[in-house]
């Protein structure tokens, strides 16, 4: 069980590690599935991993022991989990689940805030466009949810630009992509080691939106080149407008191929223009097995770990 | 958030017209409500007149509709040299002010799906790459 226990909470730091190259990779909506359910599952072992080292220190404590009927002799025997380990192992615990309360209870009152507000806007159409000189357009989760887009922004693009925009915001609402963000974050706050995979959910929500948008439009150029047209224009330092024009332009008149700028380790928005810009992305069903597998064998470890201690105090009741 | 109490108007700029800036406002706006066309400064200024307003300089109107649109009641958009005027409805207003009370807090930015957030120095440069480029090879091959 010693080492068994660990096991969740080392494939945790590998997917925290893999989360982001598999992001680039995977098809998007894949990704999101699988990036969450990582999340959930990985967070779920490495709790219970921390359960069960609670637990079986616990269970050597004299008192504790004595009230269990469980043989010490066995215990010890069977499993050496310190003292130290288990005290350890508790306050994280604690801090645990302290901070998943609290995260819930803030991102709980943020979507039941989206709704209200959602629901207060006027009931003609999903479009709503707000006035003021910022450069905006968000979806507001709802029933029905809502896009908001400043005016600046809404003027500023083109009719070609503006279907891109609003198919883009149109598939996070009807994929309920804030549900994903939302789950992984809670997640992710029973174990922060898991951060990246949620802020991973983050950008693949972002590109199964685009790939949307990408379907619906029928031209990956323009949605590339209207991400980068936005993101300048949201950017606060001042680029001349003749640079915007020329660079929507080139990218609305080239066709795919792939590149040869890294974006390895740039923003999010680089990497999405940068996605669009290459072929459409494949199903890559060995990487996602391989993803899967490594994924299921935390859960296995963690299981086989709950059974080793579990037979453990039977015998040590029995010896008893 | 938008105090629109009586603010002392700036005599020189109002000219022989001395009124509380806020009923200025209110007078262009209704000039822009019942156009129904987006207008430009000199346009409100002419409309004003018709409306038996008195005369206000160029410059004053344009301060005016400058300051509404700061204060999002008016959208703007380019017109030859100058920029044309509308006024919002009440509902985006409305809307306006929801999305930036909204917006305030790092969990109410984290539920709503933003389309782009702004670029980092490196990252403008990038994407400046990544779209001209892949137009030039375009226009190369």
């Amino acid at each position: 069980m010693r080492l068994l226990v660990y096991l969740p909470l080392l494939i945790s730091a590998l997917a925290a590690v893999g989360a982001r190259p598999l992001a680039a990779r995977l098809e998007p909506r894949e990704a999101t599935w699988l990036l969450t359910a990582a999340t959930v599952l990985l967070a779920g072992c490495s709790t219970a991993a921390l359960a069960l080292l609670v637990a079986s220190a616990a269970a050597q404590v004299p008192v504790l022991a004595a009230m269990g009927h469980y043989s010490q002799p066995v215990l010890h025997r069977g499993d050496p989990t310190s003292a130290v380990t288990g005290a350890v192992a508790a306050f994280v615990l604690t801090a645990a689940a302290l901070a998943v309360a609290i995260t819930f209870r803030c991102r709980a009152r943020a979507l039941a805030e989206s709704y209200r507000r959602a629901a207060r806007l006027p009931d003609d159409g999903a479009v709503v466009v707000v006035p003021g000189p910022a450069i905006e357009a968000y979806a507001l989760p709802g029933s029905p949810g809502r896009i908001v887009v400043s005016g600046r922004l809404f003027q500023s693009l083109d009719e070609s630009g503006r279907a891109a925009l609003l198919a883009h915001e149109r598939a996070h609402l009807t994929g309920r992509h804030h549900l994903f963000t939302t789950v992984a974050y809670l997640a992710a706050a029973a174990n922060p080691v898991l951060l990246p995979l949620a802020r991973a959910v983050d950008y693949t929500v972002e590109r199964w939106a685009d790939e949307h948008a990408a379907r619906v439009t029928g031209n990956r150029r323009l949605v590339a080149a209207t991400i980068g047209q936005v993101a300048m224009l949201a950017t606060p330092v001042h680029r001349p407008a003749a640079t915007l024009g020329i660079v929507t332009a080139h990218a609305r008149r080239a066709s795919a191929r792939s590149r040869r700028i890294s974006v390895a380790w740039a923003g999010p928005v680089p990497r999405r223009v940068a996605a669009l810009l290459a072929p459409p992305p494949r199903t890559r069903t060995l990487l996602l097995g391989v993803a899967v597998l490594v994924v299921l064998i935390a859960g296995v470890a963690a299981l086989q770990a709950a059974r080793e201690l579990h037979a453990l105090l039977e015998l040590a009741d029995t010896a008893h | 958030m938008h105090d629109d109490g009586p603010q002392p108007a700036p005599g020189e700029a109002l000219g022989a017209s001395r009124r509380p800036a806020g009923a200025l406002e209110a007078e262009v706006l209704a000039v822009l409500r019942t156009a129904g066309t987006p207008l430009s400064p000199g346009q409100v200024r002419e409309r004003l007149a018709a409306r038996e307003q008195g005369e206000l300089s160029y410059s004053t109107v344009v301060t005016i509709v400058s300051r509404l649109h700061a204060k999002g009641l008016l959208a703007r958009e380019r017109s030859g040299r100058g920029f044309v005027y509308t006024p919002l409805d009440p509902a985006s207003l409305a809307a306006g002010q929801m999305s930036r009370a909204l917006d305030g807090d790092a969990d109410h930015r984290a539920v709503l799906s933003r389309f782009v957030s702004g670029l980092s120095g490196r990252d403008a440069r990038l994407l400046r790459r990544l779209l001209v480029d892949d137009g030039q090879e375009q226009d190369g091959g």
